[in-house]
């Protein structure tokens, strides 16, 4: 990963080895993400210590999962909103077309339950859903191109909820199934194919008979060792699997903005009249970004939701988790990719599962009943009670919380983390004079 | 024209051949494809059923075509100020109308306490009209007053900000009023209104309506005419109508932006109220987020009627409800709101300024 | 710095013909610009009824007229803003009418704005490198491919390079790390002036580039515009000002009412009677 370009300025001694670490976080991309993410990882292990090793690495595993998935969402929609500037709220829908697509594509023609599917192998699932996905990218991006940001995202989000709702329609199922012999399952979904992740550690994914590999590491970590349950292991290796996928993203898209492709997303973005007066073909260049982001957007659906074991259109692709992406995009500051990374990172940790878990922790040390409603809670006119309500009941209460921090952040700090931060888009460095530097590549 | 736009001579060619199907069908006819049959009154109900909701959708597109024009930005809270004026309505018609047959703080969460209340607990216009009119009325006044202190704390200080950034600041406040909803008032969907015999009348074509959808089609065109004659009769309504129609010519001429400011929200955050009042009067039950599902339809007959049209978010809105009922004519009833939402693109790729966009006068 | 046309006027001999005989001697192939019977209406109001003239390569023709004469509409005919109700727009004999701004861009005819419209968001630098046309790091599949992405990283330094010689010529070479929004209203009409340049083009058509200029900056400007021009550039120039239209371009073309009033070199305008009696009161 690239190095921010910092002017050198005097150099100083930090004042301890905390200082230091914090200075070269702050220089280095790498280096702010595992902080951050080693600063969750000590918050989450002081509060659930308590419960055992076991509940603190699946806490962990969870809120590894959750941060990577989230953040390579807002990674696509980066390439979207904070490059092009074209305000996409129809994510849920194209990460729904890249999962359902590859449900349909590897399920087997004749399955036990569930709708069946063409029986392929999973790779071919996956491209084809990162295909349909940037497909229907095209589709949506062909007409809408011209309109007003918020026009077009009306439209996008009318989209969205067009491809949820047709997705749980019971009629579509069947005709489908009729047509071409494949099916979505309607409202109640589909069954997800086996997670690959799973036969490396055991054979054929049965538990009981593990590979060498799942030998070693359920001998070192699991039952042999350390007694971390084996299912929570696998899950750390999907996290692995993510992790590599996210590297994946992060190179793909610091490539195509550090380049004149990215240049003229940024120009379009600020003025497209200059753009288009430079000799730039703007529609063509929408629709190839669209599109791009859409197949992004589908392989981050499969890697998210094709590893649950189970999708349905609702609630999983309602239209508030395209406002949940946001948010994360938001956070960590529109524009440079690595605050997408933060961004997804800190909102999932923090603000999508954290307060939850410190709610439940909370209620734990209160010792007294929970009312069964607000009305009741108000009108025991007794704090303790009121707080174990209010403890007991902190899902919504975290929804509201999340709202005003997005207000806060509309308001204070629209830029978010790392906003601030405008990156070049080049592929050599434009920060000295040539022949100071010599020419060198920044990769 | 049409050489010109060919969308639009798609459009309209589905629209005269969807046209020409409908009376084969009602004639009993098949041509082809074409025709079928389908009964007048079944089509005749899907039209009244289509117009009562329309007339609802309507009533709460006002609000939001007001703030859109004269505040500049898409609210996305605004679903959630229906769902407030629904339970704050319907929590003063239930203290009204069972005061006395379970405990208040049920009554006022309108069921919120589960298991404390014996038995159905429920309004009917029939049965408890004084409940029924003053939910309406404190409906619309404490979200009218809502709305305002929302705008105070939350968007005032955006005022001078770009139309994107109150957008997302308004999904915000809608996670902020929704979630709160939830937290007071529970999760779970509770039915609100009393069965009571004989209030089903036939009318004409063997349409068959309900004393409530009536109920709800009268207080609609009511609070409707009341807005007319208040944007076409005074002064203030005046000021809104420039407002909507040119801010920049307005505000030239010396009128007081705040004021009018203030009336869009008091009005429109009010008529949002009531209609979600009317919308769950017209459904029987009441769920925490059902105005955040209806948002996008709302915002569907905004758009057609033409952002910035007073009239036209009604004729949209009953336009986008009587789509919404009648597309079960030709497609399944799983695609309702899909093509109410397709009408809505198409509206925006072909004709963006709506029905009545860009015609002066509300 | 240097262009690689060829100077248009092959054989045309020194002759006491008049500016406009002249034009007219040439074929109209080897005029960068040529404009025929231009017009463009809208709704009821005609902003530009027939509009014909030609400009020659290598020239500083100047375009000037009252406050609605029509020059704007005239200029984005030409460059593909406006589609022409009527008329035709020739670039080097080729047609270019009624295509997009960004076709005509690539063929060679570009403009500046009369409000600059640098991207404030990038640095000078970078708004420099925005420019040039058909670079090969603007396919998405070449910028991110290992072995393709090596020739991006090559041709990037060439560019940077001539960006760097291109921001020396204008001497505002000191700015190339700034961000252009936080430039000076007189170096940002440099930085549109260096941008345009960028896309190696045949003509520039400067839409009041002066305005808003303080002189010194304005000598300067015109300094690298003759300079620019005796390399083969072809200018057409839309200004305010009379005396630096009157002093700098050899041939000018006055507009009125949406029309040709008149054409020649400074002295013939100036002695004009329907030029004169058309800015009534103003100095020539």
């Amino acid at each position: 990963m690239s190095d921010d370009t910092a002017t050198p300025d005097s150099i100083e001694t930090p004042d301890s080895a905390l200082g230091a670490v914090l200075d070269a976080a702050k220089r280095s991309d790498l280096g702010l993400v595992l902080l951050t993410l080693g600063l969750i990882y000590l918050a989450a292990t002081v509060l659930t210590f308590s419960n055992g090793l076991n509940s603190v690495v699946g806490l962990l595993r969870t809120l590894t999962f959750l941060g990577l998935v989230y953040a390579l969402s807002a990674l696509a929609l980066n390439l979207h909103w904070g490059y092009t500037g074209l305000f996409n709220i129809g994510v849920a829908g194209f990460m729904a077309i890249g999962v359902y697509t590859m449900g349909m594509v590897v399920r087997s023609p004749d399955p036990a339950f569930g709708p069946p599917g063409l029986g392929l192998p999973l790779p071919v699932g996956i491209v084809a859903g990162m295909a349909m996905a940037s497909l229907f990218g095209l589709v949506a991006a062909l007409p809408a191109l011209r309109l007003k940001a918020d026009y077009f995202a009306i439209v996008t989000l009318g989209i969205s909820e067009i491809i949820r709702l047709t997705l749980q329609s019971s009629a579509f199922d069947t005709g489908l199934r009729e047509t071409l012999a494949i099916g979505t399952g309607g409202g109640r979904g589909m069954g997800m194919p086996d997670n690959p992740v799973r036969s490396l550690f055991l054979v054929d994914g049965q538990a009981g008979t593990p590979t060498a590999l799942g030998e070693f590491v359920f001998g070192t970590f699991g039952d042999g060792g350390l007694g971390i349950a084996n299912n929570i292991l696998i899950g750390w290796g999907y996290v692995v699997v993510l992790a590599v996928f996210l590297v994946g993203f992060y190179v793909l898209l610091e490539r195509l903005g550090r380049s004149p492709f990215g240049r003229n997303l940024k120009a379009i973005r600020e003025d497209e009249l200059v753009a288009d007066s430079l000799g730039k073909n703007v529609d063509l260049i929408k629709i190839k970004v669209f599109m791009i982001g859409c197949a992004l957007m589908g392989l981050a659906g499969i890697l998210w939701f094709g590893s649950q074991g189970n999708v349905s259109p609702t609630p999983q692709f309602e239209p508030i988790l395209t406002f949940y992406i946001f948010v994360a995009v938001i956070v960590g500051g529109s524009g440079s990719n690595t605050g997408s990374v933060l961004g997804g990172i800190v909102f999932a940790a923090v603000l999508f599962e954290g307060p939850r878990r410190v709610g439940s922790v909370l209620r734990d040390t209160i010792d007294a009943q929970t009312p069964p409603t607000f009305a009741d809670a108000v009108l025991t006119l007794d704090p303790t009670a009121m707080l174990a309500f209010a403890t007991d009941n902190i899902a919504p209460l975290q929804f509201v919380l999340l709202g005003l921090v997005l207000i806060f952040i509309m308001h204070r700090r629209p830029q978010g983390l790392l906003g601030d931060r405008i990156e070049t888009a080049a592929a050599v460095d434009l920060s000295g004079r040539a022949g100071d530097r010599g020419g060198e590549a920044d990769e | 024209m049409f050489r010109e736009r060919p969308g639009l001579a798609v459009v309209t060619l589905v629209g005269l051949l969807l046209c020409v199907d409908l009376l084969a069908k009602l004639a009993g006819l098949g041509v082809g494809p074409l025709g079928g049959s389908l009964s007048v009154s079944r089509l005749g109900s899907n039209l009244w059923n289509g117009l009562v909701i329309g007339l609802v959708i309507g009533l709460a597109g006002i609000g939001l075509s007001m703030t859109y024009s004269i505040l500049n930005f898409a609210n996305f809270s605004h679903g959630d100020l229906v769902s407030t004026g629904a339970f704050a309505g319907w929590g003063v018609a239930f203290v009204i109308a069972a005061a006395g047959q379970a405990p208040l703080r049920a009554l006022a969460t309108v069921r919120g306490a589960s298991d404390t209340t014996p038995g159905e607990i429920g309004a009917h216009v029939l049965s408890t009209p004084l409940a029924i009119l003053l939910g309406l009325v404190a409906a619309f006044c404490l979200t009218a007053a809502i709305a305002l202190a929302l705008d105070r704390a939350f968007y005032k200080p955006m005022r001078d900000r770009g139309s994107i950034a109150l957008l997302i600041a308004s999904v915000g406040v809608a996670l902020v009023v929704r979630y709160l909803i939830q937290f007071v008032y529970g999760a779970s969907r509770r039915g609100v209104t009393a069965s009571v015999d004989g209030d089903t009348l036939i009318g004409p074509l063997g349409i068959s309506a309900t004393v409530h959808q009536i109920t709800i089609a009268v207080a609609a065109i009511g609070l409707m005419l009341a807005m007319h004659y208040m944007l076409q009769r005074t002064k203030l309504g005046t000021a809104m109508r420039a407002m909507a129609d040119n801010k920049d010519l307005a505000l030239i001429t010396g009128i007081p932006a705040e004021r009018v400011v203030t009336a869009t929200w008091i009005l429109g955050g009010g008529l949002a109220g009531a209609s979600g009042y009317l919308y769950v009067l017209l459904r029987g039950t009441i769920q925490f987020d059902f105005g955040w599902t209806l948002l996008l339809l709302i915002f569907a007959a905004v758009i057609l009627g033409g952002i910035g049209s007073i009239y036209g978010a009604i004729a949209g809105g009953v336009i986008i409800g009587i789509v919404f009922t009648t597309s079960t004519v030709w497609i399944s009833s799983d695609f309702n709101s899909a093509a109410a939402f397709a009408v809505m693109i198409l509206v925006l790729l072909l004709r963006p300024e709506g029905l009545f966009g860009g015609v002066s006068t509300a | 710095m240097s262009k690689s046309e060829a100077d248009a006027e092959p054989g045309a001999a020194e002759s006491m013909d008049s500016p406009v005989e002249q034009a007219a001697q040439q074929t109209p192939a080897s005029l960068p610009l040529r404009v025929d019977g231009l017009a463009k209406q809208f709704g009821g109001i005609t902003a530009v009824d027939g509009v014909s003239f030609e400009v020659e390569a290598g020239s500083l023709t100047g375009l000037i007229g009252p406050n609605g004469a029509g020059k704007s509409t005239t200029f984005n005919c030409i460059t593909g803003v406006h589609e022409p109700t009527a008329g035709h727009v020739y670039l080097d004999g080729e047609e270019i009418t009624g295509l997009a701004p960004y076709e005509i861009a690539q063929r060679g005819l570009v403009r500046t704005f009369q409000i600059a419209r640098e991207l404030s968001e990038m640095t000078v630098l970078e708004n420099l490198m925005l420019a040039p046309k058909n670079q090969l790091g603007e396919s998405a599949l070449r910028s991110v491919l290992p072995g393709l992405r090596d020739d991006v990283v090559d041709q990037e330094q060439e560019l940077r390079e001539r960006a760097w010689e291109t921001l020396d010529f204008f001497e505002i070479d000191h700015l190339a790390t700034e961000y252009a929004g936080t430039l000076s209203g007189g170096q940002r009409k440099l930085l549109e002036m260096a941008r345009v340049l960028m896309t190696d083009p045949e003509v520039v058509l400067l839409d009041e580039p002066l305005a808003g200029v303080n002189p010194t900056l304005e000598e300067k400007l015109l300094d690298r515009i003759h300079d620019l021009r005796a390399e083969g550039y072809t200018f057409l120039f839309v200004e305010h000002d009379m005396d630096v239209i009157m002093n700098n371009c050899e041939r000018i073309i006055v507009m009125h009412q949406g029309r040709v009033l008149a054409e020649g070199s400074a002295e013939e305008i100036r002695n004009n009677e329907q030029v004169i009696e058309a800015y009534l009161g103003e100095d020539i």
